[in-house]
């Protein structure tokens, strides 16, 4: 027995000192880009909506995990971004690329606006306001007076773009590598953004908004950009989204897609980049499984889970996976 | 005989342990005066006698222990505790404060008889009976919040520092009523002071507690003539 | 003008609907400075259990005893089992398990009793009272039990001892402690009571929207607007706004901007009160000093 478990150590001892940091992204991107090739169009297609989600999942993290604000209607952003990409080009014959780095800026827009009223507003103010935006939402798309605009109740259809340059990709392909593309991007910002000092700022601001003020962090400037940066995240994998789906229109996007990303968060685990990955697997295969329970099950898996979590796995899998790691070097450094 | 007798008391905020093994009697009919200066702990004290912190230690209450009840339950037996700050019920009138007090008593006649008993004391709560309690001045809360902790009928009355930020004459008042009440209705008292003078004049018992411990107990007049701890405790 | 005073009247209907659960709402708010985001479907899951007594074959005013005492009891249970675990937590915890309530309530409705819309009796009348255009017996009857229901409230609030040690808990925690008040029990009533209300909010509304798992989602926003436009600690300021709310929808809706956005005035009413005026019409503005 001790000689099994002094080999098991010296097994350990002798592994090289990988930067997990550097390469399990690494590893991820090729595994990533190798994967349409092997698996089916329609796994494609579900893949590519993970990427998107977790793009949207990044930007509610921004906002609630790493800034604290609250947020039960980023699903009215993730519509905003998804109309705009469809309108710009079902009416105005945009090019996808424009219309989505549209439906990004017009959605930081839309967040900033929206972030100075929320400055009024804390913790379950800003809960509540925000889940009766999330509510209201589809019957606003659904109005008749902008009805040219909005399609009405149906909506919009758009058409998947082909692989430029000729390139021997499926459409579902392409906009799989072009979603992952500006997940990676978006990541990049994100990982800069909450490492850098105004990260700090930001996290500041949710631990202690007065010592915060009191040090001199302008409480305004940041929490709007925030919301403005976190909106934008959000728009852009609304517009990608609209883009993979084909369609938008104003039932798609209900009160319970914003309770979906609260939900794929709080798996994922909050103030975590890579829980928007972990969440939005969730997000994405959870409910197919649970749907051949029952019509039922989806909602009350969510549910369960939301309690189980925030009484069980408060740090979500993300923390989870951070501390089994972390028992790992421990005991790979015993002597 | 005492009414309230603390043995090896400790008590801790989270990791923070703040007392360190506290002894302390209050005897029947008596009164006992805690002095010390600023973050001895002497809050902390009353709170753990009190279930409102972690704490262990023995704590027996008229010949019960009572070191593992809950607040609610320890405040049931007979001890009423007037918190720092007054503790008021901002959003009610002052009368309902007074009511507040009573909440958990069966006898209808005798709680109006305490009734009255309070508003004799303090007329000036009469006057502003249906008065918002938040809006009273600091004084008539502090009235206020001796009055509901009467209304409990207590055998013990626990109170944190009661002239924290009140002009001296209402500071006087109190200390009178306190005196009235730990004589006329025999009910015995724990106070934590800042003020030394009035407690030791009010006293039959000091305590001087220093970060977490006892370093001297004693007769009021012990303290008054022990020229060393005039000068480290009570600022002569 | 005959349409005028009948949407008035209609909205004053559904008000007495929204003033109710906006009580509940505030009750569990002043007890624990939490909104509860799920009264809505707790409201739904007990509407379904009188629909299933009255189908069995049980009087209606049986059914609807059973199910506002068995409401009660399931209030209480719940905040025993997961709320007071969450008591002391950080607001996000806090939000995101009522939020999870209130999936596994829906879903739970919607797995026992499926998804088809079904209907719901009314114990009034089909004629209207004295045959008057205006206003019709169920919506007279919604009016007056709300009368009812915010009457015996204030009653036990303001009369009693226990409304009293409520209160007392709600409005200071330790300092109720100090006073004997068991401050678990009475928040534990405080979702008791918040429950069986909702349950005859639901009874009430039902007739009119028909009974699915999701009948409650828009109605629990306007009870939101309605106790953030009376002062979301206000019980009068509750009862005010949910009637004027009421009014001021159906208006709006038949004047203004049409019937499919009605919602939305819901929303600006959120939005406009929190943003202007946050302690609402007749709260009090609380002062926090640093």
């Amino acid at each position: 027995m001790q000689s099994q478990s002094l080999e098991a150590m010296s097994v350990a001892k002798n592994l090289p000192r990988w930067p997990v940091r550097r390469v399990v992204p690494a590893l991820f991107v090729v595994l990533a880009c190798a994967l349409p090739f092997v698996v089916s169009n329609y796994r494609t297609f579900q893949l590519n909506m993970v990427f998107i989600s977790t793009i949207a999942l990044l930007g509610l993290n921004l906002l609630t995990g790493y800034n604290g604000q609250i947020s039960l209607g980023h699903g009215a952003f993730y519509a905003i971004g998804a109309y705009t990409t469809a309108i710009l080009m079902d009416r105005f014959n945009c090019p996808y690329v424009v219309a989505i780095a549209s439906s990004g800026v017009i959605c930081m827009g839309a967040g900033w606006l929206f972030g100075l009223p929320a400055l009024r507003l804390e913790g379950l103010y800003l809960a509540l306001a925000t889940f009766a935006l999330g509510v209201c939402l589809p019957q606003i798309l659904k109005y008749k007076g902008i009805e040219d605009w909005t399609g009405g109740v149906q909506g919009i259809t758009l058409i998947k773009p082909d692989a430029p340059l000729g390139l021997p990709l499926s459409p579902d392909q392409w906009l799989y590598f072009v979603s992952l593309g500006i997940l990676l991007l978006l990541v990049w910002v994100a990982h800069n953004l909450v490492t850098s000092h105004t990260g700090r700022a930001i996290m500041a601001i949710r631990d202690n908004p007065l010592a915060a003020t009191a040090m001199g962090i302008d409480l305004a400037r940041y929490k709007t950009t925030t919301f403005g940066i976190s909106a934008m995240f959000t728009g852009i994998a609304g517009g990608l989204s609209a883009l993979t789906v084909q369609f938008v229109a104003p039932d798609s996007f209900s009160i319970l897609v914003s309770a979906g990303f609260l939900v794929g968060i709080v798996v994922g685990g909050l103030a975590s980049l890579s829980g928007a990955l972990y969440g939005a697997l969730f997000l994405q295969f959870v409910p197919n499984l649970a749907d051949q329970i029952s019509k039922a099950a989806p909602w009350a898996i969510y549910g369960v889970v939301l309690i189980g979590f925030v009484y069980l796995m408060p740090a979500g899998i993300a923390g989870f996976v951070h501390r089994a790691l972390a028992s790992v070097k421990s005991s790979s450094r015993k002597p | 005989m005492n009414i309230l007798t603390v043995r090896d008391l400790h008590a801790s905020y989270g990791a923070i342990q703040v007392l360190h093994g506290v002894d302390l009697e209050v005897s029947k009919g008596g009164a006992t005066a805690v002095l010390g200066a600023n973050g001895a702990g002497k809050t902390t004290l009353l709170r753990a006698i009190c279930g409102m912190v972690k704490r262990s230690g023995t704590i027996e209450f008229d010949g019960q222990p009572i070191d593992k009840l809950a607040t609610a339950d320890i405040a049931r037996r007979g001890i009423a505790h007037v918190p720092q700050g007054r503790g008021t019920f901002a959003t009610l009138t002052a009368e309902e404060n007074l009511r507040l007090g009573a909440v958990t008593r069966r006898d209808a006649k005798q709680r109006a008889r305490d009734f009255a008993l309070v508003y004799e004391y303090f007329p000036r709560l009469y006057e502003r009976r249906a008065q918002q309690a938040g809006t009273l001045s600091g004084g008539e809360q502090q009235m206020l919040a001796v009055g509901r902790a009467l209304m409990l009928e207590p055998k013990l009355l626990v109170l944190d520092e009661p002239s924290f930020g009140l002009a001296p004459r209402i500071t006087q008042e109190i200390f009178a009523i306190m005196r009235k009440i730990n004589r006329e209705q025999h009910v015995s008292v724990l106070v934590v002071e800042q003020n030394a003078n009035l407690a030791l004049d009010f006293a039959d018992r000091a305590v001087v507690l220093e970060t977490g411990n006892v370093v001297t107990q004693g007769s009021p007049d012990d303290m008054r003539n022990n020229q060393e701890i005039q000068r480290a405790y009570l600022g002569y | 003008m005959e349409q005028l005073l009948h949407q008035i009247a209609s909205g004053l209907a559904t008000g007495g609907v929204y003033a109710s659960l906006a009580l509940a709402l505030v009750m569990i708010y002043q007890a624990t400075h939490h909104v509860n985001f799920a009264q809505g479907e707790l409201a739904m899951c007990s509407t379904y259990l009188a629909w299933w007594l009255v189908s069995a074959g049980v009087p209606y005013w049986i059914a609807f005893v059973i199910t506002v005492a068995v409401s009660f009891v399931f209030g209480m249970g719940i905040e025993r089992v997961l709320i007071r675990r969450v008591e002391r937590a950080p607001i996000l915890s806090v939000v995101i398990v009522f939020i999870g309530m209130q999936f596994i309530l829906n879903s739970l409705a919607g797995w026992i009793f499926g998804y088809t819309i079904q209907s719901f009796p009314s114990p009034f009348p089909e004629e209207s009272p004295w045959g008057n255009p205006y206003i019709n017996s169920h919506e007279l009857g919604i009016v007056a039990v709300t009368f009812v229901v915010v009457g015996l409230l204030w009653g036990f609030f303001r009369f009693t001892t226990l409304g009293l040690a409520l209160r007392g808990a709600a409005a200071n925690s330790d300092s109720a402690a100090l006073c004997g008040i068991r401050v678990g029990s009475m928040l534990a009533l405080g979702w008791g009571l918040a429950a069986a209300i909702g349950a005859v909010a639901g009874m009430l509304i039902a007739p009119v929207v028909f009974l699915d798992p999701n009948m409650m989602g828009g109605i629990l926003i306007y009870a939101f607007a309605a106790a953030l436009l009376g002062g979301i600690d206000s019980p009068v300021g509750a009862v005010i706004g949910g009637f004027s709310l009421g009014v001021l929808e159906n208006l709006a809706g038949a004047y203004v901007i049409g019937t499919e956005l009605k919602l939305t005035v819901a929303l600006i009413t959120i939005v406009a009160v929190l943003v202007v005026k946050p302690s609402g019409l007749l709260g009090k503005v609380v002062v926090t000093r640093v």
